[in-house]
């Protein structure tokens, strides 16, 4: 994303200006663009002209628009963002009130009015706009007629495809069915690579997998290759890598970015940081419960106790429409940080997003031990 | 008859280049036989399994017999010169030939139909009655080639000695059989009715069924809701006989059942509980009771080795097979394994050494038939290990007795303590340790005490109850101990136990859940030989027999039944307990996929993708909390889910709560959790049926807890 203009006053009232370059960059939209915003930006509106005859035309027009945001809508696989609103600014085509749909394009420039930019956004524009936070893994997560293809981004995990098959098991004096069903399945695997991978883009290919799968997999694949003379696949033999994983869901992405192989890889990529946090909270959950905690209610206590060391949050809480709620995040953030304590905000596309929200959204690492809080626990739980 | 042979063995696809037009259509409906001829001459795998058993009974027969009842017999039909008759006699003669053929065809000669008629007066059914009580070979000769003679003849012979005027024989029921079986109980003959009238209604099947006991109630509660149906001309629908204690009378009506269910479709849930129960008592109370056993223990510990050269030391290997094996594992460089070869079979396990998938045998003991499922011991292949483990009654676990060898397998993170836990998790109870490769250490005594010491002490804390371990010294690749007492001087020093074949005899056989409604888990899809597709797995719970509806769950779909096979050999009925592969059709091969249940149509399994299970948290490394994705290992299924609620800590023996609500579950630990699947799933409350309400829940390769179903939401 290139920053292009940044009028923001002491409130937090102002005008950023971004222009969005790729389509990991509709993401960081989708996260800071709120319903009651406004955002202008060029887009194409059909316009009925009405002549003096009473005969009417109607043409697409380019134009630009400014609306308030009513409804927001993502699509990930696609990375889409569509905002909905009614026009703020009338001009020539469209008239003040009307309802248009603004479809946020690649490579042309809008602009975000917000009534209050608070600091997770601003923090939020700033590492969008960052030009080195670029890492693009690709990861085949495998088992025996199961895959995953995904692409990893520095902040989102996109399944490209997904293969599930059927094959038949190994079965007394009939072993062929058996290897023409992983054949048939490897083949799958294979032409999901080639048409969900840009090898331009990517850094790596990872291709982790219980047992032998994998090396079944990388032989069968360059052997294909060799046969077909597949130029893209042979020249970038190199990017391929070769990790375990226990099996070939999507959520044991989590251990193939733990790996120290990968991390060295990737090691940049916010996916990895991600998974080591988590992993060490619940390393932390284990050996020190007193010093672990999850939800947003031990959380606020902890921190006005000044305890919390890492506070890990997901993105998720920060698109709640309530803007109180949105508050309540933002000063738990501020204030965690104004102590000196670290805060990750999890992007919830990837797996350990994911697992983290569904650990409420909200987990810190204390500094030092506050059981009073396990104690507290049954009251409030009550309360539920 | 012999045109049939000729087709069976014909090279399709040099001889007949429309085949593929035709496939599909019967080979009968083009060649027409009666089903009694059929019976007689065609092997039917669905009576005989074995194909060997239906040339053995062709040994009997002494050339010289033969020779001389041919003569006799082409006498008999060649030269039979009409009697001279009167034109009006000549004409009744004519029309009651016809008639009569009309009814039973060419199957009789023209020589005995003409005496017969002319001895009842030109009465057409005096003469056909006496046709069908005197019809014997003879006239039968004439029909066609002289090779399958040999064997209609001897049974046929066989059965004029006994007495049994019944020749033609409608259900598929081979004369022989029921000869052979009237022979050994000397009670009359049964009375049959002509082929020429089996489309009429059933009852007249034979005289003798109604008046029998209590098996004729079961089969008149099936037949209850369709008194007159067709009865199926279909030679197949008869089934593998039983030794069953009442004689012939029920394998008459056991054909005469099928026939009933076959056209009629009458739904499984008709049939009362109490009958299912007598059924599977009258077909299994004779054979030897079946045993499913799995062979666990790490890597590397021998597994494979130890039961392969079992099987080869039983003969269920035969020798040219050992000995291509033995050469070509040479020729790797790897010839310790084998006989592990006998299991593993694909290219990758032979080229590795090691077991992949779960590898399925069969061998006999002196009490039980048992199906050998061997489980891989790499960490990577438990999900197969487990499906391999809900299947299995008994297990076999295996150290290997070797310095080093077995601590790594049983101290350091190996795979025998999860193994062992697990297989107890899944409902295995009855335990053998083979303390393997005792060799290596000299068959040393005091290590062998070492070892059963130490397992013993985990084992019990297990849950396995001291009296259901047994230890025993073995060595795998020389196969000391396994079949035979052992020779090796210096074990019988000390050991007196038993062998391995003995401790596997003695396991108990569990009780199968006959009575409930079926449940069938899909372990395996692949295509079979014929149309439709196959699919191989456990039935669970219940019986299932060919031409029933089952519904696939979750799926939510009807498929019926074709065939039913067991252990390669086709059958028509299938009980709880039992490994089978079932022929599916009206049903998508892509609509089906492993984890699958078949149901009861009536009774259907509960689909569900939010469930409540009561867990067993075994010894993690971090702890469990709220949003913990895992994965559900429920019998062959693997599927994603999250626990989305620790709903209460329990204690560990009382089972009482001891926190509402906890953070987090550390291990150890017992507690009751909500758990949410990312696709539907098929479960069953653990109260209701204990092997479908126990799954596993499993993460990145670690087996975190065992849980049972508690609750369905």
């Amino acid at each position: 994303m290139k920053l292009v203009h940044r009028n923001v006053d002491k409130d937090g009232e102002g005008v950023i200006a971004l222009v969005p370059e790729e389509p990991e960059d509709m993401w960081h939209a989708y996260n800071l663009i709120a319903e009651g915003d406004c955002v202008r930006a060029s887009t194409i509106r059909k316009v009925q002209n009405e002549s003096s005859t009473g005969s009417s035309t109607s043409s697409r027009i380019r134009t630009t628009l400014t609306i308030r945001v009513e409804v927001i809508d993502f699509d990930t696989q696609a990375c889409m963002l569509r905002l909905k609103g009614r026009n703020i600014e009338e001009n020539q085509y469209v008239k003040m009130g009307a309802y248009h749909t603004l479809d946020l394009e690649v490579n042309r420039k809008f602009s975000l009015q917000k009534p209050e930019w608070d600091s997770v956004s601003l923090e939020r524009v700033d590492t969008a706009c960052d030009p080195t936070q670029n890492a693009d893994v690709g990861a085949v997560v495998m088992q025996e007629g199961l895959a995953h293809i995904c692409l990893i981004t520095s902040s989102m995990t996109l399944v490209r495809a997904k293969i599930d098959q059927c094959i038949p098991r190994k079965r007394k004096g009939n072993v062929q069915q058996h290897e023409k069903g992983l054949l048939r399945f490897f083949e799958n695997v294979m032409q999901g690579i080639l048409r969900h991978v840009n090898f331009d883009i990517v850094k790596c290919i990872i291709i982790a997998s219980p047992g032998f799968v994998k090396d079944q997999f990388y032989e069968y694949m360059f052997q294909q290759a060799v046969k077909t003379d597949n130029k893209i696949l042979l020249e970038n033999k190199g990017k391929f890598m070769l990790v375990h994983a226990s099996s070939g869901f999507k959520h044991s992405l989590k251990e193939v970015l733990m790996d120290p192989a990968v991390i060295s890889k990737i090691a940049d990529t916010k996916a990895s940081g991600e998974v080591r946090a988590l992993e060490s909270f619940y390393t932390m959950l284990q050996t020190e419960p007193a010093k672990a905690f999850y939800g947003i209610k031990h959380v606020e206590r902890a921190t006005e106790a000044q305890a919390i060391e890492t506070l890990m949050i997901s993105d998720n809480l920060f698109r709640v429409q309530d803007v109180k709620q949105r508050k309540r995040y933002v000063t738990l953030v501020d204030s965690v940080r104004e102590f000196g304590g670290d805060v990750k905000i999890f992007s919830s596309l990837h797996v350990s997003g994911e697992q983290l929200d569904q650990l409420t959204g909200i987990a810190a690492l204390l500094r030092f031990p506050m059981p009073e809080l396990e104690d507290e626990d049954e009251e409030s739980d009550e309360e539920k | 008859m012999a045109r049939h042979r000729n087709v069976r063995s014909m090279n399709y696809s040099d001889e007949y280049d429309g085949y593929d037009d035709v496939y599909g259509h019967s080979v009968e409906d083009e060649y027409c036989i009666s089903p009694s001829d059929e019976a007689q001459f065609m092997y039917d795998r669905t009576r005989q399994p074995q194909i060997s058993a239906f040339f053995s009974e062709q040994d009997n027969i002494t050339e010289e017999d033969e020779s001389l009842e041919q003569t006799n017999d082409r006498k008999n039909s060649d030269c039979f010169i009409r009697p001279t008759l009167s034109d009006l006699e000549e004409a009744k003669l004519r029309s009651c030939l016809e008639e009569i053929r009309n009814v039973i065809g060419d199957s009789i000669s023209e020589k005995i139909l003409v005496e017969t008629v002319l001895k009842c007066d030109f009465n057409v059914n005096k003469s056909l009655d006496s046709i069908l009580s005197n019809a014997t070979s003879s006239n039968e000769i004439i029909s066609e080639d002289p090779k399958p003679q040999r064997v209609r003849r001897e049974r046929d012979r066989g059965a004029r000695k006994c007495g049994v005027s019944a020749d033609v024989e409608p259900n598929g029921k081979s004369s022989d059989e029921v000869a052979k079986e009237t022979t050994a109980t000397g009670k009359p003959p049964v009375k049959v009715v002509p082929p020429g009238v089996k489309t009429l209604n059933i009852t007249k099947g034979f005289d003798v069924v109604n008046e029998k006991g209590d098996s004729a109630e079961v089969i008149e509660n099936l037949r209850s809701s369709n008194a007159v149906t067709p009865r199926s001309q279909s030679p197949g629908s008869g089934r593998l006989s039983p030794n069953n204690p009442e004689g012939d009378s029920f394998d008459v009506e056991a054909g005469d059942k099928k026939a009933v269910k076959e056209s009629g479709k009458t739904p499984r849930s008709r049939l009362h509980k109490t009958d299912a129960l007598a059924l599977y008592k009258q077909d299994r109370a004779q054979s030897k009771s079946h045993l499913h056993l799995v062979v666990i223990g790490h890597v590397d510990a021998g597994k494979s080795t130890l039961m392969g050269h079992l099987l080869y030391t039983l003969g269920q290997v035969n020798k040219k097979t050992m000995h291509k094996y033995e050469q070509e594992s040479k020729k790797l460089g790897k010839q310790s394994f084998m006989y592990a070869w006998i299991l593993d079979e694909t290219g990758e396990e032979r080229s590795r050494g090691i077991t992949m998938d779960v590898g399925q045998s069969k061998f006999e003991t002196h009490t039980k038939i048992v199906t050998l499922l061997d489980a891989p011991g790499h960490k990577d292949f438990i999900p197969n290990m487990i499906t391999g483990a809900t299947q299995a009654d008994v297990a076999i676990l295996v150290v290997d007795a070797t310095r080093g060898e077995f601590e790594t397998g049983f101290e350091m993170g190996g795979q025998t303590r999860e193994h062992a836990l697990l297989v107890r998790s899944l409902g295995v109870n009855q335990l053998g340790v083979v303390v393997n490769k005792l060799d290596t250490v000299g068959w040393n005594q005091d290590r062998f005490q070492e070892i059963v010491g130490k397992l013993g002490t985990f084992l019990r804390q297990a849950g396995f109850r001291e009296s259901d371990v047994t230890f025993v010294p073995c060595s795998g690749l020389t196969g000391i101990n396994l079949v035979n007492p052992p020779t090796e001087e210096k074990l019988v020093e000390w050991y007196k136990g038993p062998t391995l074949l003995d401790v596997i005899d003695n396991f108990r056989a569990p009780e199968r859940p006959i009575t409930k409604p079926f449940r069938l888990s899909v372990n395996d899809i692949f295509k079979g030989t014929g149309s439709g597709f196959c699919i191989s797995g456990r039935v669970e719970t219940g019986l299932v027999e060919t031409g029933d509806k089952v519904l696939v769950q979750p799926q939510n779909e009807v498929a019926v039944i074709k065939a039913v096979t067991i252990d390669d050999a086709p059958t028509s009925i299938a009980y709880a307990g039992d490994q089978v592969s079932v022929t599916l059709s009206g049903i998508e091969m892509q609509n089906v996929s492993v984890g699958y249940i078949l149901c009861d149509t009536t009774q259907p399994i509960p689909v569900t993708s939010r469930f409540e299970a009561r867990i067993v948290v075994f010894n993690i490394k971090v702890p469990i909390t709220k949003g913990f994705s895992v994965i559900l290992h429920h019998q062959s299924l693997s599927e994603q889910a999250v626990i989305t609620k620790l709903v209460a800590q329990l204690h560990k023996s009382s089972g009482e709560v001891v926190k509402r609500r906890p953070r987090c579950l550390v291990k150890n630990s017992n507690a009751v959790v909500e758990l949410t699947t990312s696709r539907p799933v098929c479960l069953e409350l653990y109260r209701d049926v204990k092997e479908l309400g126990r799954f596993m829940l499993r993460v990145g390769g670690v087996t975190i807890a065992a849980g049972l179903v508690t609750q369905i939401f």
